[in-house]
């Protein structure tokens, strides 16, 4: 099974503090630490376990900055047989959509039975490329995926619904996946799969190479556009407990034997 | 100007609530925009459902057909580029759900439809429609605009738009033939399966004590779980805890999960991911004990302790006689 796993090199931002920049388009990300997409680790690993089982090939691919081979390297290191990096300046600005488009050009072409995605990114959070990229490359696809099958050349998977509950699914082949977390447990690289990881080439394409016209892709090839991002205000305000763990266990204690609830 | 179209959600004989919030928020656009507000309803035996639609839009559009008897994202997208191809609405409201997340991106592709999701707010503003969403766990949000197209599509974050009961427009029922014709060709509805069935039913404790990404490995558990014996709670968890496989799937507070109304909700080492806050928001009283002193958990809590769970966790329990 020759599987196109996409990924994202996001910022970890639940406990940072998050700051806009001037130009109101974008957070400042100094400071901030890169890693993979957490659902998009899942995916990787979905990827593999199934290459394991059924054979076949791994891709690795980003749309992002040079500082992405970071996290495409740690893919390889995994056990991806492939990394490519979509890289230009004009790429910058791209929404989901755009976003979709320059991954459908690098993928159309590939030989492959299964796409996947993570089902979110965990910085624009819009849950639209995966699908997006399923209806450009003119295959069926189902999100949220949280386990996959093969069965008789089909495929068998759940997906989450809400409050706990699944939906089965068969599906035909060749599909895209938007992965959830859970799915699996995901592997770490170990030492000898992140040196030989070191000594492989990450192919790099750019606007040129995909054969993209300029005004597909950047903010020009977007459908939405960003007014301005804000620091949300806050609506209602938690009343701060201060002083020491002692001291702050013992007035919130006494707060809710008050209310009545301990 | 077109109609504003509510897609209307629902399963195993209920429609669900984020098709009634779509619905206030699109007699609202509706107005705004001076044109009808039509729910749009796919399904098999589904009269009872559209009386029931009917009561808040100026008409409901029913297409009746058993291959829709359950969502599938295929069958789904071919009625509605059908009946969005033949009506031309001016926007497309679609809940940002399992459904709508397997739907609108490919249903807004095939027709080249400008989409945001998850939206958290809407508005229809000198002719132009701007959508508010989130990003970085809600801690930043985005004012964005569309490319000037025919008809926009949003789907919208479920419990975003409050529904307190809408006007009410009594609208006329509209069937229209289902423009499927024989098998769906790649994708198959086999089941439903309950996935977080187990022994522990946390809807029913008065005290939920909930650990999150912050308590950063399962060995640190036992301390959280001291803290809920002393409170006489249950033990709960969000996403991250269940993903890692320390707490099981009958323990997750969230969307994706449960959804808790305990007397008390202690959230602990929790951000408060918009997914986590729709299953416990209604709790009586909500404590939350987080070193990030930005973390959205603390717009939902009535109480809170910004300071290392590890240490006023401990304390906590003890002064409680635990």
């Amino acid at each position: 099974m020759d599987i196109v796993v996409c990924v994202k090199h996001v910022p970890d931002t639940t406990e940072a503090e998050i700051g806009i920049r001037d130009d109101e388009k974008g957070i400042k990300k100094e400071g901030l630490v890169f890693d993979i997409n957490e659902a998009d680790n899942y995916a990787i690993e979905e990827a593999l376990l199934l290459k394991e089982e059924f054979g076949g090939s791994v891709t690795v691919l980003t749309v992002g900055p040079p500082e992405a081979d970071e996290t495409l390297r740690m893919c390889l290191a995994k056990g991806a047989d492939r990394a490519v990096r979509l890289t230009d300046e004009r790429f910058e600005g791209s929404d989901g959509y755009a976003t979709a488009r320059i991954l459908a050009e690098a993928i159309k072409d590939m030989d492959y039975d299964l796409v996947l995605t993570g089902c979110m990114a965990d910085d624009d959070e819009a849950a639209q490329v995966g699908v997006t990229l399923a209806e450009m490359l003119g295959i069926p696809h189902a999100a949220l995926v949280i386990s996959t099958e093969v069965e008789d050349g089909k495929m068998k998977v759940h997906r989450e619904l809400e409050g706990g509950l699944h939906e089965v699914l068969e599906i035909e082949l060749p599909a895209l996946f938007t992965i959830q977390t859970g799915i699996n447990e995901p592997r770490y690289a170990s030492i000898f799969g992140i040196r030989k990881a070191m000594k492989k080439q990450i192919e790099v394409l750019d606007l040129e190479d995909l054969g993209l016209a300029e005004d597909a892709v950047g903010e020009m090839g977007s459908k939405t556009s960003l007014v301005k991002l804000f620091i949300p205000e806050v609506t209602t305000q938690a009343t701060i407990l201060e002083g020491s763990p002692e001291e702050v266990s013992s007035e919130l204690v006494t707060i809710l034997k008050n209310e009545g609830v301990v | 100007m077109g109609e504003v179209f509510v897609l209307a959600e629902h399963r195993r004989g209920e429609v669900r609530d984020v098709t009634f919030e779509m619905l206030g928020k699109g007699q609202e656009l509706a107005a705004a925009m001076n044109t009808p507000l039509a729910a749009v309803l796919l399904g098999h035996n589904v009269d009872g459902f559209a009386a029931e639609l009917a009561k808040y839009a100026n008409q409901v559009l029913l297409v009746e057909d058993e291959r829709l008897e359950h969502f599938n994202a295929e069958a789904y997208q071919q009625v509605l580029a059908h009946l969005i191809t033949e009506r031309k609405p001016s926007l497309v409201l679609i809940g940002h759900s399992a459904y709508g997340m397997d739907l609108a991106p490919s249903l807004a592709t095939q027709l080249d439809l400008p989409l945001a999701t998850d939206c958290v707010g809407l508005e229809f503003e000198d002719g132009n429609l701007f959508a508010v969403r989130e990003m970085y766990g809600g801690k930043v949000s985005a004012r964005v605009t569309f490319r000037p197209a025919d008809t926009y599509m949003v789907t919208v974050r479920q419990a975003a738009f409050p529904f307190e009961e809408g006007e009410l427009l009594n609208g006329e029922i509209i069937t229209v033939d289902s423009p499927l014709t024989g098998e769906i060709k790649y994708r198959r509805f086999l089941e439903y399966v309950e996935a977080a069935v187990g022994e522990v039913d946390i809807t029913q404790a008065d005290v939920v004590v909930a650990v999150g990404r912050g308590i950063k490995e399962a060995d640190n558990l036992p301390l959280v779980e001291k803290l809920a014996e002393a409170l006489g709670g249950v033990l709960a968890g969000s996403r991250p805890v269940i993903d890692a496989g320390w707490l099981p799937p009958e323990r997750q507070v969230g969307q994706s999960g449960k959804t808790v109304k305990p007397k008390l909700y202690v959230a602990v080492g929790i951000s408060g991911a918009s997914q986590h806050v729709a299953g416990m928001k209604a709790s009586g009283t909500i404590v939350a004990i987080n070193k990030d002193p930005d973390a959205p958990i603390f717009k939902v809590a009535h109480y809170g302790i910004v300071d290392d769970l590890f240490k006023v966790v401990p304390a906590l329990t003890e002064q409680l006689g635990g």
